[in-house]
């Protein structure tokens, strides 16, 4: 396993008080148990043929998603990928307009026109899921080089998966993001899978080393620690923020379900044994939940209490969905032009 | 719908009516639109390979950088495909990029972007984000320039919902269709004719706009109708000309943008000449003669002498050799030729 740059860094959270810190990281679980349970529910949906389309499951990094976008501001950008629900959730994205988009009800985020992998939500900064892998890459250097032109000290984050490593586009915009000094985080989640084929495969040499030779400071940490991620994360914005210029956050992480929620079938490219391994031992819920606990920041009943909040307002939000009603077909020809 | 404009005060004009008309060329329209929009809007940026000092390799951008400076008038690296995404983002949290991709055969490098980033993001976001942005690009055969630099390749992106698609053939139309573009919430891909650069016309000083799905009757006629887009315009005038003189009054059409595309104009010039022949300098196969003769024929069907005929860029890649590729576009030659088949004078 890969360990934070930055480690214990986090015991001493600019000085923040024990209750502040126990506070945060309760929240930092719950938004994770909320991608969590989230995605559990998107699960029957699809199997339950209830959910049309393609549904790509997040379950696993969900410390990917909120630890970085824990260390963003409401109006900063974030860009996200066809598995990009928990990066909406952790951007502060309502369940129930999520779920109405997934089901494809006019009550959705893009009124049922964008789906699972196209969600963009103004409000919260979020410029949108994107299904070309590393579709976003550009775009979201283009929104870090408008903030710097409009002086507005956004910060942006690009998330994509080891699978846009191989997209060059990719460092196209990193060039331009160092060239330039954009203040954007180009978030690499590699949970070690491009589909179906192990990264290694296809992905010569060191990932790090790539923007890297674009002269722009990268860090890597464990992914299924959300207080490395967060530590990592929080220093990088701030650098952005002050005008040093864009970063890269290497995030070792694991997908629990397959590619999509079809694909069932792994052991031609992955072993169970892999993936219990992960499941049991790496499981970012219960790495957090496990030190809240022995550090005394949270006892059982608060954790339960968590789970009845967040299992609640996941159900409400389904059901919210299940009840909204589908666009008009007059819907169909509106906003393809503004 | 035909508002017929060849003269500057029958379009939108800003800033009333002591603009003075003045002689300039294709690309000092763009130019000064350019300049003008910059001024108007602080959002508005130019980005794209050597745009800045050099002024691109047409110099049309010239002098540019020197009013705007280098962080309004961008020079990138060669990343087709990186700085029309930039500018999709840029254009889609605020701002108001104009990309220049230098030679149209260029945009195959940054069809992604083009197609499925900026075409895509306000319907898929249910209407909620813009994307203004404008790509200018070129078109053209005839410099010599052999295949990758030589295709006119509008009838892509016109095939695109959420793009739309103009393409001046006259310094006047440049001046007031690039300012539309600029001022448009909607990825605009904007294609100038590199042979057209030097070419003069009366362009007003100051601010006026041509509206997009208007388009333009170039020279009115009652036998047979030519409509001609960008390059092909003056080689329809020319045609129009030489026919005028074997006792065929030929109308000249510029849609101006083929998306929108101003059917209604098209189908009552065919309906009153019955005649139509349809050129543009892309490929004419899948092209954008395809589309427009097809509207002629479904709009006019009843009005018809003859058969609307076609003529594109011939179906292979641009030659270098001069002798093969004059072979390859649509001449006032081999227009007249086709005319006078149609009104039964061959």
């Amino acid at each position: 396993m890969v360990h934070s740059e930055t480690s214990n860094s986090v015991e001493n959270m600019g000085g923040a008080s024990s209750a502040d810190q126990s506070k945060q990281w309760l929240h930092m679980y719950e938004q994770m148990l909320k991608i969590r349970v989230f995605e559990e529910h998107v699960n029957v949906l699809y199997l339950s043929a209830k959910m049309p389309g393609l549904a790509h499951l997040y379950t696993g990094e969900e410390a990917v998603a909120v630890g970085v976008c824990e260390a963003l501001h409401r109006d900063d950008f974030i860009t996200s990928t066809h598995r990009g629900h928990g990066h909406c959730l952790a951007k502060g994205a309502s369940i129930d307009r999520m779920f109405a988009e997934l089901l494809g009800k006019e009550a959705g985020y893009c009124r049922g026109k964008g789906g699972s992998m196209h969600i963009a939500d103004q409000e919260t900064g979020n410029l949108g899921a994107n299904a070309i892998v590393g579709g976003s890459a550009a775009l979201a250097t283009g929104a870090a080089m408008s903030s710097k032109m409009q002086s507005t000290n956004q910060v942006t984050v690009c998330f994509f998966g080891d699978g846009a490593l191989g997209q060059g586009v990719l460092y196209e915009a990193m060039n331009m993001a160092s060239l330039w000094k954009l203040p954007i985080i180009y978030v690499c989640e590699n949970n070690m899978y491009n589909e179906y084929t192990h990264f290694s495969e296809t992905t010569a040499g060191e990932i790090n080393a790539r923007p890297k030779a674009f002269g722009i400071h990268t860090e890597e940490v464990d992914g299924q620690d959300v207080k490395a991620v967060y530590t990592a994360a929080q220093r990088l914005v701030e650098q952005a923020r002050r005008g040093e210029g864009p970063a890269f956050l290497l995030c070792n992480t694991y997908r629990y379900h397959g590619h999509h929620v079809g694909d069932i079938q792994r052991s031609y490219y992955r072993s169970k044994e892999e993936e219990q391994l992960w499941m049991t031992q790496r499981d970012p819920l219960e790495l957090l939940s496990s030190w809240l606990v022995e550090q005394h920041l949270a006892d059982k009943e608060t954790l339960e209490k968590i789970e009845r909040r967040v299992y609640a307002e996941i159900e409400a939000g389904v059901e919210f969905a299940l009840q909204a009603s589908y666009p008009d077909p007059g819907e169909v020809d509106q906003d393809v032009y503004a | 719908m035909s508002m017929l404009s060849t003269t500057p005060s029958q379009e939108n004009s800003g800033s009333g009516s002591n603009q003075q008309n003045r002689e300039i060329t294709f690309g000092q329209a763009i130019r000064e639109a350019l300049a003008e929009e910059m001024r108007r809007n602080p959002k508005v940026f130019i980005m794209g390979e050597d745009v800045a000092e050099a002024g691109t390799p047409f110099k049309v951008l010239a002098g540019l950088v020197d009013e705007f400076g280098p962080a309004r008038v961008i020079d990138s690296p060669i990343s087709e495909a990186g700085i029309t995404g930039l500018g999709v983002g840029a254009a889609m949290t605020g701002m108001h990029p104009v990309i220049d991709i230098m030679f149209g055969d260029f945009i195959g490098l940054a069809m992604d972007q083009i197609v499925n980033q900026a075409a895509k993001v306000h319907y898929m976001s249910g209407g909620k984000l813009n994307v203004p942005l404008v790509v200018r690009t070129t078109l053209g055969a005839s410099r010599r320039s052999a295949a990758q630099h030589s295709q006119s390749l509008h009838a892509w992106v016109s095939h695109i919902p959420g793009l739309k698609v103009a393409l001046p053939s006259t310094p006047y139309d440049a001046k007031g269709l690039l300012k539309t573009a600029i001022r448009d919430d909607n990825p605009v891909i904007f294609f100038e004719d590199k042979m057209m650069y030097q070419l003069k016309g009366l362009v007003p000083e100051g601010d006026y706009t041509i509206p997009f799905g208007v388009a333009d009757i170039k020279r009115s006629g009652s036998d047979i109708s030519i409509i001609a887009t960008s390059s092909m315009v003056q080689v329809a005038l020319e045609a129009a000309e030489i026919l005028g003189k074997s006792g065929i009054s030929a109308e000249v059409i510029d849609p101006r943008t083929t998306f929108p595309l101003d059917k209604q104009t098209l189908i009552e010039s065919a309906k009153k000449t019955s005649r139509a022949i349809v050129i543009d300098e892309g490929y004419e196969r899948y092209g954008v003669t395809a589309e427009i003769a097809s509207v002629i024929a479904e709009g006019a069907f009843y009005y018809l002498d003859a058969p609307v005929k076609r003529m594109g860029a011939m179906d292979v890649p641009i030659p270098f050799s001069p002798v093969l590729e004059d072979l390859t576009v649509p001449t006032a030659t081999s227009v007249v030729e086709l005319a006078r088949t149609l009104c039964g004078q061959s």
